[in-house]
């Protein structure tokens, strides 16, 4: 699905965000991104879904070159590709229907779009799509009447609704109670599993990581640490991946313990 | 339930909007196809070529700066005595300190303090509408009637109308203020005045700098205006181009106001920004 | 941009710089020039040939003319009044909105949404038209409508036409920057989630722009509007239709009592516009 060949990404300030990334991501595959903040994932993750340019290197999405599309054809790459954002995915004055239904942008005409605005199209898709994600009463609320997870879920189902080929989640749980964050993962994880679709997920919680997801991969200041299955990754591993990051240590012991009730076992290196 | 709930407001507000749009396009006459036709366009472009290039001999540079400067000069003291105006008479309209409210609730007034207040109150909020609602135009044509031609009457008229203006924006925030440091203050039995010095003030001045600077930019459009009428600055200049059919000094003329206008504009901005 | 005034007052006096003694010098300098430049005279108020003027000028207000001849012609000025303000105010969000769309740095060159567009396409499809919009707006909205009125009656004549010109020129420039604000504060993050599921440009402003704008955008339109109607009334002093044409005539004429007519009326319809539009825009921001 994705293929990145020594992929480099310097801002204009100078800063190199990514450097030298070489990965392959297959089709339907989930793959989890772990590492300390400021490590360039985010920055990766917006190269994926296209709305940065690589300095460098080169970028497939499904086998095409991406640097030399076109306006038209990038567009149409863009819908293949379903992002979620950790905060402001969506807008909070418009009602969930309109928000959870503007994932048919890139498929609707402009004419269809604006009258969707003032009678809601496909309405059925939105009240199918919310129920899915577990909030189909809030079909008609206003958006930013919603709690976090809830808009969480509502940027969900928009992506149910846009049907792409991946799905890329930056950080979807982390401005969401720790509670929620167990449902959302594995909402989102199970939809990829059920419908073949490709999962990248950026994922501040190492616990989270390691217990759902086949294929962890350790990000540090822009370079691929490690790209492993879950049971090889050792503590070094994981301490060298967050040395001098102390404060996300203790973070994600502190998930670890709330997680231990539900069953997710993975104990975090002391 | 399911269906996406929606009121009829919005669509009868927008009807009548459409409504006053059509009644009022037949009304103006506004000829559109006129404009934008070949007669039109010609009408304009005569015009234009009638205004290049501005005149800018040294005689009509000067007359153009001495209105620049004078027009600066209406406006600057323009603001300066609407404020002066303005903050007494919002003062006696802020009701929270005359009659109601926290300060006084303990002690009762008697009905005839409590009338002779309300009436204080009625009083200097008519006047700052009635400052407020004559346009500055016809204060200028009043004052240019009282004292004669030249820029004075035009200070007269922006002080008394900005005034009005000002003296509404400054009630609003004065009553809105945080009750809480009125409060502590009453409690320690502090007068009015001095309620008003360390409770309120602080918290309104900010807002009253703001809403002064900004009416500064609205003045300095009309006192180039002003003119028109005989009250001095450049407006006064531009009825005498006009008159004459002088068309490059005109351009020379408006092209000072510009400058005034981008100036006042920008040091209004500047000095919002470093001072709230 | 908004620190308490503690915060302010205690970063000024900590902070060793000039400019608080340098604002009081030009300031007061200001004012010793202006008063002389403006020809302040104070006492001229209190001569007795302005205080008979004024004097006579109180008592010519009142009783205020009702009588049904002056009325008669006063409706329909005041009618032509309140239609220069509508179709000046149209004809300004005609010409704001697209000014005001061009002349927003996020939208043309600046911020997420153009990370992926080349340098020389940005300079030259994005910022090239923001400066030029900015210039215009800025040329349309410093030159006071009174003064595009006159120029207007010049070009096209007497008669309500020019004054809607004038208004729709000064005012588009007036609300193209407001409009242009309005849409920098917009939050561009739902934009680039849309944009990053494929949306064309047209269907990110409708899902993601306007939802966000259009409440304020609407509000401040309302607001231009009712400047709108006291502007046009105004207008009339040079020929442009309206009320103000009429004020012009009675003020020649010293007919103070039908002055305060028109100013009467005009207050009304304010008011009744204020009223009326306050309500729309506390529905509409909700």
């Amino acid at each position: 699905m994705f293929e990145l060949g020594q992929v480099r990404k310097v801002f204009s300030d100078g800063s190199v965000a990514v450097d030298e990334i070489t990965l392959t991501v297959g089709p339907g595959e989930q793959v989890a991104f772990i590492g300390p903040s400021g490590a360039g994932k985010t920055t990766l993750f917006r190269l994926l879904n296209l709305t940065l340019r690589p300095t460098s290197g080169l970028l497939r999405l499904g086998g095409v070159e991406v640097s030399i599309l076109s306006d038209f054809e990038l567009r149409q790459a863009r819908r293949r590709i379903g992002t979620i954002y950790q905060q402001h995915n969506l807008v909070g004055r418009l009602r969930v229907v309109h928000n959870v239904l503007a994932g048919n942008l890139g498929r609707w005409s402009t004419l269809k779009a604006f009258a969707s605005l003032v009678r809601p199209q496909e309405i059925a898709m939105a009240r199918q799509a919310l129920g899915q994600v577990g909030i189909p009463e809030k079909l008609s609320a206003r958006t930013d009447e919603l709690s976090g997870g809830q808009q969480q879920r509502v940027a969900i189902a928009r992506v149910l609704v846009q049907d792409p080929d991946v799905i890329l989640a930056d950080e979807p749980v982390s401005s969401v109670d720790p509670s929620l964050a167990l449902s959302i993962v594995t909402l989102l994880r199970d939809l990829s599993r059920e419908s073949g679709k490709t999962l990248l997920m950026n994922l501040h919680s190492v616990a989270l990581a390691l217990a759902h997801f086949p294929r962890i991969i350790g990000i540090r200041d822009g370079r691929v640490l490690f790209d492993l299955a879950p049971d090889k990754i050792s503590d070094e591993l994981l301490g060298a991946l967050y040395a001098g990051h102390a404060e996300e240590e203790i973070q994600a012991e502190r998930f670890n313990e709330l997680l231990a009730d539900s069953g997710v076992c993975r104990p975090l290196p002391k | 339930m399911d269906a996406v709930r929606r009121s009829p407001w919005p669509w009868l507000i927008l009807t009548g909007f459409v409504l006053l749009i059509v009644w009022s396009y037949r009304g103006t006459q506004v000829d559109l196809g006129m404009l934008l036709g070949s007669e039109g366009r010609s009408q304009i472009a005569t015009y234009v070529t009638k205004l290049f290039p501005p005149d800018l001999s040294m005689t009509m540079l000067r007359e153009a700066g001495v209105g620049a400067v004078e027009t600066f000069a209406i406006s600057f003291l323009g603001s300066l005595l609407a404020v002066a105006i303005a903050f007494p008479l919002s003062v006696l309209t802020t009701r929270t300190l005359l009659y109601r409210g926290i300060l006084h609730e303990r002690h009762h007034l008697s009905p005839l303090s409590k009338g002779i207040r309300v009436g204080i109150y009625g009083t200097a909020k008519a006047l700052l509408n009635l400052f407020r609602t004559i346009p500055e135009i016809v204060w200028a044509l009043i004052f240019v009637f009282l004292v004669g031609l030249g820029p004075f009457p035009g200070v007269l008229a922006l002080g008394f109308h900005t005034g009005g203006v000002l003296g509404k924006l400054f009630g609003e925030v004065l009553e809105d203020v945080n009750q809480r440091p009125i409060e502590a203050l009453g409690s320690t039995g502090a007068g009015r005045l001095s309620i008003l010095l360390y409770g309120i003030l602080p918290q309104a001045l900010p807002q009253f700098l703001s809403y002064s600077l900004y009416r500064w930019e609205v003045n300095i459009r009309a006192a180039a205006v002003l003119g028109f009428v005989g009250a001095g600055g450049l407006g006064q200049r531009i009825h005498v181009a006009i008159s004459l059919f002088l068309e490059n000094q005109l351009l020379t003329l408006i092209l000072a106001v510009y400058v005034m206008v981008t100036l006042v504009d920008w040091l209004s901005s500047a000095l919002r920004r470093r001072l709230i | 941009m908004n620190s308490s005034p503690t915060a302010g007052s205690a970063g000024r006096f900590q902070s060793k710089s000039a400019f608080p003694y340098l604002l009081v010098f030009f300031f007061l300098l200001s004012l010793v020039l202006s008063i002389r430049v403006a020809q302040v005279d104070p006492r001229l108020l209190f001569e007795p040939a302005a205080l008979a003027n004024l004097g006579r000028f109180i008592r010519g207000m009142f009783p205020p003319e009702l009588s049904r001849s002056f009325l008669s012609v006063l409706g329909p000025a005041l009618v032509e009044t309140i239609q220069i303000s509508v179709i000046g105010t149209l004809l300004a969000c005609l010409l704001a909105i697209p000014l005001g769309l061009l002349a927003t740095s996020s939208l043309t060159w600046s911020g997420i949404l153009h990370e992926r567009r080349e340098a020389k396409r940005r300079w030259l499809l994005g910022f090239f038209p923001y400066a030029v919009a900015r210039g215009l707006l800025s040329i349309f909205r410093s030159i006071p409508e009174f003064v595009w009125a006159f120029m207007f009656v010049r070009a096209v004549g007497l008669g309500p036409f020019p004054g809607v010109l004038a208004i729709g020129v000064a005012y588009g420039g007036m609300l193209g920057k407001v409009y242009s604000e309005i849409l920098e504060g917009v939050d561009p993050r739902p934009l680039e989630a849309l944009r990053a599921s494929g949306a064309t440009t047209l269907g990110i402003v409708m899902y993601g722009l306007l939802p966000q704008a259009l409440p304020n955008v609407i509000s401040y339109t309302l607001y231009r509007w009712e400047c709108a109607i006291r502007a046009s009334a105004i207008l009339g002093f040079v020929g442009a239709g309206g009320l103000g044409q009429q004020v012009e005539l009675s003020m020649r004429m010293f007919q103070f009592n039908e002055v305060i007519t028109i100013l009467a009326v005009l207050f009304v319809v304010v008011a009744s516009v204020d009223l009326l539009s306050g309500k729309i825009r506390a529905r509409v921001v909700r």
